[in-house]
C-alpha cells in the first residue's frame, strides 16, 4: 500500500513541512528578532545621538517602531530565512557593542 | 513565500506578507478602527446617550452661574474645575475635590449643571462613547495592560500590512482612479485600494501615532539603557522640569490644569495642600472672567480651574477653547492668575520644543483629534471610516479571491469557513452590537442598579449572537441577514431617540443641540449604507457569478 503513494507523495509532504517551517522561522525572526533588534537599536541611538540625553532617548524611541517595521519587511523579502537570522543576530551584536562602549565612555549618569 | 520554495520577487513576497498580516489581525483591527472612529465624536455620542442633557442651552451668563453654583456645591473644596459646553456638549461639567481626600481620580467628585439655569442635572448612568474609546485601545474584560499590548501588537502588524501593501501595489496612484463596478473580485480589490490609498496618509498617521501613544509601555529599553533604569529622571528631564546633570534638585512643576476632555474630564489635580488649617480668602472671580472673556473674544473659555483654594499659593487657571496649535498640544492656551492677588502669573514651564517632540505632538494630537474644529473632526471621522472599510474589504477579498480553490475542491475547507464566519460576525455583527448598545441605553430603566453595566453586557451578548448566527447559515445568507439587522436597528435610532425623551431630529435641527441631530443623521446614513450592502449581497451571489465574469476579463487586467 505504501508504494501506492509513491515517493512523490513523500516529497510533497516534506516540501509542505519545509514551507511551514520556513514561514514559522521568518515569523519568529520578524516578531521576536525584530523586536529585539529594535530594542537594541533604540538603546544604542539613545546614547549615540548627539542630543541632550532626554531628547536622544525620546527620538530613539520615536524611531523604534520604524526600525522594527523595516526589519519585518526585510525578513520577508530576503531569499533565505537563514540569512534573516544571521543578519538580525549580527546587527544586534554590533549595535549592543556600540551602545555599551558609548555609554561606558560617556559622562557618568 | 511560495509553498514550492521557488524564488520569487519582492512584490510577490510582500503580497504574501500583506495578505496574511492583514488577515490574522483584520477582525480585531476592524473593531479598533470602527470604535476609534466613533471616539472622534465621543462627546456627541455621549450627549445623545444622556437625553436628560438635551435641553440645556448655554448663554453668556453660564460661567458666572456655574461659579456661583460651585461656591455652594463645593464650598470646602481645595480645587475645582468648570468645563463649559462648546458646540459638542450642552451641559456644564464640574469637578471638585474635598480636603483630606486621597490623591487620584477616585476622590474627584463630579456633576453636570444645566447651562441655562445652573441647576444640577441628573443624567442616567452610562459609559457613553467612553466604552468605545477604551475598547479601541485596551479592549474589555481583561487587565488593561494585556489589552493595550494586544491592540499594540495588532497595530504593529497593521503598520507592516500598510507598508507591504504599498510595495505590492505598483501602480498605486493610477489604480486609485480605477473602479470597475460589478466585476466581482476586481471590484473588491478596487474598493480595497481606493479606501486604502484615499486615506493613506491618515492610515500611516493613525497607526504610527497609535504606537507612539504607548511607546513608553512598548519600547522602554532606550530610556532604561540611557538612564540606567531611572525612568523618573527621564520623565522629569523630558518634561523640562530638570536639565541634564541637575538631577537631585527636583522641583514640582506649577499646577497643571485639569484638562476637561470629551467624556472623561477631571484629570489630575496637582498642588493640593491638605494641611487643612490656613484659609486665605480668594479674590472675586467675576472681574477675572470679564477680563479673560474680553481677551479671548473669538474663541471663548473652555474651562476654569481653581487649585490650592484657601492657601496663599491658590491659582485660577483659564483654558482657551479650540484654536490651539497642534505643535505644542495647546499649551499656549492657558492663563494663570493668583487667586489671592488676582495678578497674572507666568505660564507653566513647557518642555523645550525639539523637532522630535513637535513631530510626536502633531501625530498624537491628530490621533486624539485634539484641538480639531468641526471640519477637521469630520475629516478625521471620514478618514477613520475609510480605514474601517479598507479593513472590511480586505478580509472580504480574502474569501472572494479563493472562490476558485473552493470550486476546484468542491467543498469549503475548515479554514475558509472560519474566515467566513469571522468576517460576517466582525464586519456586519459589530454595527448590530453597537446599535443594540444604543437601544439598551434608552430602554434599560434609568433607575436600574448597574444599568451602565447592562448596556455593556447587552453589547457583548448581541455581538456574541452575531458570531453564532453565521455558523448555521450560508455565508451569503449570514451577510444579508446581519446587514439587514444592523440597517434596521440603526435606521430606527432617530425614532427611538424622539420616543424616549431625547431631542427629536426635527427639533434638534431647528433649535439644537446640533450634535444630537448629527448623531441621528449619521445613524440614518449608516443604516442606508448597510441596507445597500444587504441589497447588493442578496442580488449577487458571493463567488459563483464573479468567476464566470472573470473568464471574460482580458488577461492583462487579471491580478498578478
Amino acid at each position: 500500500m505504501s508504494h501506492a503513494y509513491g515517493s512523490d507523495g513523500v516529497r510533497a509532504v516534506s516540501r509542505a513541512a519545509r514551507h511551514r517551517l520556513n514561514v514559522l522561522s521568518r515569523v519568529l525572526a520578524a516578531a521576536i528578532g525584530g523586536y529585539a533588534l529594535a530594542a537594541v537599536a533604540t538603546a544604542c541611538l539613545s546614547v549615540v545621538l548627539p542630543l541632550p540625553r532626554a531628547d536622544a532617548a525620546f527620538l530613539a524611541t520615536l524611531l523604534s517602531f520604524f526600525v522594527h517595521a523595516c526589519v519585518v519587511i526585510w525578513a520577508f523579502a530576503v531569499r533565505s530565512s537563514m540569512h534573516v537570522w544571521i543578519g538580525i543576530t549580527g546587527a544586534i551584536a554590533v549595535l549592543a557593542l556600540v551602545a555599551i562602549v558609548t555609554r561606558a565612555s560617556g559622562a557618568p549618569a | 513565500m511560495r509553498a514550492d520554495g521557488a524564488p520569487e520577487g519582492l512584490r510577490q513576497s510582500m503580497s504574501w506578507l500583506h495578505t496574511w498580516a492583514g488577515l490574522v489581525v483584520g477582525w480585531l483591527l476592524y473593531a479598533v478602527f470602527l470604535m476609534g472612529t466613533l471616539s472622534y465624536v465621543q462627546s456627541e455620542i455621549t450627549l445623545w446617550m444622556k437625553p436628560e442633557l438635551h435641553r440645556s442651552v448655554a448663554d453668556e451668563g453660564t460661567l458666572t452661574r456655574a461659579v456661583r453654583r460651585m461656591e455652594a456645591l463645593a464650598s470646602g473644596a481645595r480645587s475645582w474645575t468648570i468645563g463649559l459646553p462648546g458646540g459638542r456638549e450642552t451641559a456644564v461639567r464640574v469637578f471638585w475635590r474635598e480636603p483630606d481626600t486621597p490623591q487620584g481620580r477616585a476622590a474627584t467628585q463630579r456633576a453636570l449643571l444645566d447651562a441655562g439655569t445652573g441647576e444640577v442635572l441628573e443624567a442616567r448612568e452610562t459609559q457613553g462613547a467612553g466604552f468605545f474609546y477604551r475598547f479601541h485601545f485596551q479592549l474589555y474584560g481583561m487587565p488593561w495592560i494585556w489589552g493595550r499590548w494586544i491592540v499594540s501588537i495588532a497595530t504593529m502588524i497593521m503598520l507592516i500590512a500598510i507598508v507591504s501593501g504599498v510595495i505590492t501595489h505598483k501602480k498605486i496612484f493610477k489604480d486609485f482612479f480605477t473602479f470597475r463596478r460589478g466585476k466581482g473580485q476586481r471590484s473588491w480589490l478596487d474598493a480595497h485600494n481606493a479606501t486604502g490609498v484615499f486615506a493613506l496618509p491618515f492610515h500611516l498617521m493613525i497607526t504610527y501615532s497609535g504606537l507612539l501613544l504607548f511607546m513608553n509601555l512598548l519600547m522602554p529599553w532606550g530610556v532604561d539603557f540611557a538612564y540606567r533604569g531611572d525612568r523618573d529622571t527621564y520623565f522629569a528631564e523630558a518634561s523640562g522640569r530638570l536639565t541634564s546633570g541637575a538631577a537631585g534638585t527636583r522641583q514640582a512643576g506649577a499646577g497643571t490644569a485639569a484638562r476637561v476632555e470629551g467624556g472623561r474630564g477631571g484629570g489630575g489635580f496637582h498642588g493640593d495642600r491638605d494641611d487643612g488649617n490656613s484659609h486665605v480668602a480668594t479674590v472675586p472671580l467675576e472681574p477675572l472672567i470679564a477680563r479673560v472673556t474680553a481677551l479671548w473674544k473669538a474663541d471663548g473659555i473652555d474651562s476654569v480651574s481653581i487649585n490650592g483654594r484657601g492657601t496663599p499659593e491658590a491659582t485660577v487657571e483659564f483654558r482657551r477653547r479650540g484654536g490651539g496649535s497642534l505643535v505644542d498640544r495647546g499649551a499656549s492656551d492657558l492663563l494663570i492668575f493668583s487667586a489671592v492677588t488676582g495678578e497674572l502669573q507666568p505660564p507653566p514651564q513647557t518642555p523645550p520644543l525639539t523637532a522630535a517632540r513637535a513631530t510626536y505632538n502633531v501625530l498624537t494630537s491628530l490621533h486624539l483629534g485634539r484641538v480639531a474644529g468641526p471640519t477637521m473632526r469630520w475629516l478625521l471621522f471620514l478618514s477613520g471610516l475609510a480605514g474601517t472599510l479598507m479593513v472590511a474589504t480586505g478580509v472580504v477579498l480574502w474569501v472572494v479571491k479563493r472562490a476558485p480553490d473552493r470550486r476546484r475542491l468542491g467543498r469549503t475547507p475548515l479554514g475558509h469557513r472560519l474566515v467566513e464566519v469571522l468576517n460576517v460576525a466582525a464586519v456586519a455583527g459589530l454595527p448590530v452590537a453597537i446599535a443594540a448598545y444604543f437601544f439598551l441605553n434608552r430602554l434599560v430603566p434609568a433607575g436600574l442598579a448597574d444599568r451602565a453595566d447592562w448596556e455593556v453586557r447587552g453589547f457583548f451578548i448581541a455581538w456574541l449572537l452575531c458570531f453564532i448566527h453565521p455558523l448555521f447559515r450560508s455565508y451569503r445568507q449570514a451577510w444579508v441577514e446581519q446587514l439587514w439587522a444592523g440597517a434596521m436597528l440603526l435606521a430606527l435610532l432617530p425614532l427611538l431617540n424622539a420616543l424616549t425623551g431625547g431631542s427629536s431630529l426635527f427639533s434638534a435641527l431647528v433649535s439644537g443641540p446640533r450634535a444630537v441631530a448629527a448623531f441621528d443623521l449619521v445613524a440614518l446614513a449608516a443604516g442606508a449604507l448597510l441596507a445597500l450592502g444587504a441589497l447588493r449581497t442578496s442580488r449577487h451571489s458571493m463567488g459563483a457569478r464573479k468567476e464566470m465574469r472573470r473568464h471574460s476579463v482580458p488577461s492583462e487586467a487579471r491580478p498578478a
